[in-house]
């Protein structure tokens, strides 16, 4: 008893000394802890329940697999809440990480850091089985006549924008929920999402939800990928890239994607 | 110069003085101290950047365009609405007493939501009951919800207004054989009106305000349009724009309001 | 003596617990001046509001050439336009010139553009150049002047007026009670609460005393001011001879 027990210390000190010697040492919040921020509330197929604790979700499931790369246990990773303005905003930040679905962008980059993408994201159209009914499809031609919707701070209101060029102005608005909302009222036709998220919503959120298509991220000039955000000039940056490429090249991202994102393929491309 | 205005010139120099040197120093406390702070820097390039700021204000003043022509549009059907309900409320006929009872349910019911409940609710609520286009429009229903609230309030102002009008003038109308209409129309209403008008110009300023809350239900009004900036540029300059345009109107418009006050205190006093 | 103009039967009033008239007979003859005098808060003022039904009686009866209109229910609407009444705090409408007050009612009541005859009685009483003047903007003389007129232009038989010198600076009580004796002189039924006590002398048909809501003593005002009978009305004359 006394010998297994002395064992379990050891192996906690050797842990402990394993996340010392790693690059992440020192550089995070708190020694030894890893903050990661998510949304709140965080949402499915990112974290699944709103619990980021569980691990499950893709977003949940890469953080603690980028912990454990990077030497920290699953114990040692704490989670907390912003909201897109607090990661933006000057002064003392309040995590390590920011992972909520956000895209790089040149401007963005000059305020904060991203970590390498971990995520490309085809974007796809949400509708309602009524505007297919109606007679709406997966072409560009077919896109221009509906009336879009967006979430203010995600990039698809400049996709909208410069690659459908819809005929009526798109409405914009603060969250999923509200974009639902609107899509339900009738006062969209079809919304601009992520494929994961419009997938999820078009199940599960929007009565009679339907998906017209996604766009090939392949064929995009500049295909939107998720980073995590860091304060800019952040310490962390170099480990969190360096654990990502080792993720890359291990196959272990492809696998979390396929565990949590499987349902991605055999949604049509917009022609 | 009499004695007494020279004495009363001199304190005045002095008064002048004193408020000049404070202002001063008060300033220069501001200007000095606060860059000193060791987040400054990062502060002003995230609300105070300049070269963001040239960039967003072409298009924020495009978009308060829009919030001008909501606020337009809503001022006449609110002044119609409040005033139909202060007048329902101010019915004495029996029979009309159902028509009092909803006129003190609407004003409390519509005074005690807040604002962006009802843009909510009705702007994404009633077009969801199934409307079809263009009737389910956000700018119809978001109007709505603003008329709602704002007459609630316009209409306890208006009622205040017919209150403090003295009975002794409803009794010269009566005994002149008016209608109790024509002395409401022409004798009380039209100086109750004039009395409240300093409070209807702060309704009106907040009313400027709130159309901003419509952005939540789609309209793309200047503060949307300074969200989506902020997004795309990861950088709250476009509010502080959007805040200088807002300014731009509602300080002269505050003090409009606050002039017509003292100017209607001073004419009662 | 003619059938009375305007008569009152036994008429009461309280205002919550307090009893201001405590039954009132009185008749009035078409083309009579009748004033009322007596203490503040003997019940002037409430009787006048009684006579045009602006104060609904608690009983008695107010017959106006013989038909009662303190009948509950009884429409005054129509009878308010023969009986015209002019307060002492003047009650123009301060949002309208002296003209438009004197307008409105015959306008939207009789449904005439009476201006020649509005403007004949702005002359008449020599205010035809205050007539586009706001009543902010005319002396208190001038204001009650331009009252008396609103009333008149409704050709009203009966003229009620309550104690409309007591507002006015002395220097104008004159220029208002000269358009009274204009009145007179027109053969106008009129009702006077009145502090005046010389005036009322001097032109008034006859005098009633009122003392706590009742009419104490009532005669020519020769008799009334000369050869007051009661102790209360004696008392009341040396108090305002003071």
């Amino acid at each position: 008893m006394k010998t297994i027990l002395t064992a379990a210390v050891l192996s906690a000190v050797a842990t402990g000394a394993f996340a010392a010697d790693h690059c992440a040492a020192g550089k995070t919040l708190t020694d030894g802890t890893l903050t990661i921020a998510t949304g709140n509330p965080a949402y499915y197929p990112w974290v699944l329940n709103d619990a980021p604790e569980a691990g499950e979700g893709f977003e949940a499931a890469v953080a603690y697999a980028l912990a454990k790369e990077m030497g920290f246990g699953a114990d040692q990773v704490t989670w907390v809440r912003t909201s897109f303005d607090e990661a933006i905003q000057p002064g003392v930040k309040n995590f390590d990480l920011n992972m909520q679905q956000y895209s790089i962008t040149e401007e963005r980059d000059k305020v904060v850091d991203f970590s390498a993408p971990y995520y490309t994201a085809p974007q796809a159209v949400l509708t309602t089985q009524a505007i297919v009914d109606g007679g709406a499809t997966g072409t560009m031609e077919s896109l221009k006549g509906l009336k879009w919707g967006v979430v203010a701070s995600t990039t698809a209101l400049p996709v909208v924008m410069e690659q459908i060029e819809p005929d009526a102005s798109p409405l914009v608005y603060d969250d999923n929920t509200n974009v639902t909302a609107a899509l339900q009222a009738g006062q969209i036709d079809a919304a601009l999402f992520d494929l994961p998220t419009a997938l999820y919503l078009s199940a599960v959120v929007v009565e009679g939800g339907a998906i017209l298509g996604q766009f090939d991220p392949a064929a995009a000039e500049n295909p939107d990928q998720f980073g995590m955000l860091m304060p800019e000039g952040s310490a962390l940056k170099a480990c969190v890239d360096e654990a990502l490429a080792a993720m890359t090249d291990s196959g272990k991202l492809a696998e979390i994607e396929a565990q949590w994102l499987q349902e991605a393929t055999g949604v049509p491309l917009i022609q | 110069m009499t004695r007494r205005a020279a004495y009363e010139a001199q304190q005045k120099r002095r008064a002048n003085m004193i408020a000049g040197v404070s202002t001063m120093i008060v300033l220069a406390l501001v200007i000095v101290l606060v860059p000193l702070a060791p987040g400054w820097e990062a502060v002003r390039a995230s609300f105070f950047n300049g070269e963001v700021f040239v960039r967003v204000f072409p298009d924020l003043l495009r978009a308060f365009m829009l919030d001008v022509a909501i606020f337009a549009w809503s001022v006449p059907m609110i002044f119609a609405l409040g005033l139909a309900i202060a007048l329902a409320r101010g019915n004495a006929n029996p029979a009309l007493f159902p028509l009092r009872i909803f006129g003190a349910v609407y004003v409390d019911l519509f005074r005690g939501i807040p604002v962006v409940l009802l843009v909510y609710l009705v702007g994404f609520g009633i077009p969801g009951l199934g409307l079809p286009r263009p009737w389910n429009s956000p700018y119809i229903w978001g109007t709505v919800a603003l008329v709602l609230t704002y007459s609630a309030y316009v209409a306890e102002v208006l009622r205040s207004g017919i209150e403090s009008i003295h009975a002794s003038q409803r009794n010269a109308a009566i005994c002149l054989g008016l209608s109790e209409r024509d002395t409401m129309r022409y004798v009380i209403l039209p100086q109750a009106i004039r009395r409240v008008v300093p409070a209807n110009m702060n309704m009106l300023v907040a009313l400027q305000k709130d159309v901003a809350l419509l952005s939540f239900i789609g309209p793309v009004e200047i503060l949307r349009q300074a969200g989506i900036f902020k997004s795309l540029l990861a950088n709250f300059t476009p509010y502080v724009a959007a805040a200088v345009i807002f300014l731009c109107v509602t300080v002269p418009a505050t003090r409009y309001a606050d002039y017509l006050l003292n100017k209607d205190r001073d004419a009662r006093s | 003596m003619p059938d009375p103009r305007l008569s009152l039967r036994g008429v009461t009033k309280s205002f919550d617990d307090v009893q201001v008239l405590r039954g009132i007979d009185m008749d009035i003859a078409p083309g009579e001046m009748v004033c009322l005098i007596g203490a503040s808060g003997s019940g002037k003022s409430t009787l006048l509001r009684c006579m045009n039904g602006l104060e609904p009686v608690d009983d008695g009866e107010v017959l106006l050439d013989g038909v009662d209109i303190a009948e509950p229910g009884f429409d005054l609407g129509p009878i308010r336009q023969r009986i015209g009444i002019v307060f002492q705090s003047f009650n123009l409408f301060p949002h309208m010139t002296a003209y438009d007050n004197v307008a409105l009612a015959p306008r939207r009541v009789l449904g005439e553009e009476a201006r020649e005859r509005i403007e004949a009685l702005f002359a008449r009483f020599g205010l035809a150049d205050h007539m586009r003047k706001y009543p902010d903007q005319l002396s208190g003389g001038q204001q009650q002047r331009v009252a008396v007129i609103r009333a008149l232009a409704m050709r009203p038989q009966t003229m009620l007026l309550d104690e409309i010198t007591s507002a006015l600076d002395p220097e104008l009580v004159g220029e208002v009670l000269d358009v009274l004796r204009r009145l007179r002189d027109d053969g106008m039924t009129m009702v006077l609460a009145t502090h005046e006590m010389s005036f009322a002398r001097e032109v008034a048909d006859r005098v009633v005393f009122m003392d706590q809501g009742v009419v104490a003593e009532e005669g020519t005002p020769e008799r009334i001011f000369s050869d007051p009978q009661r102790a209360r009305t004696q008392q009341f004359l040396r108090s305002v001879a003071r």
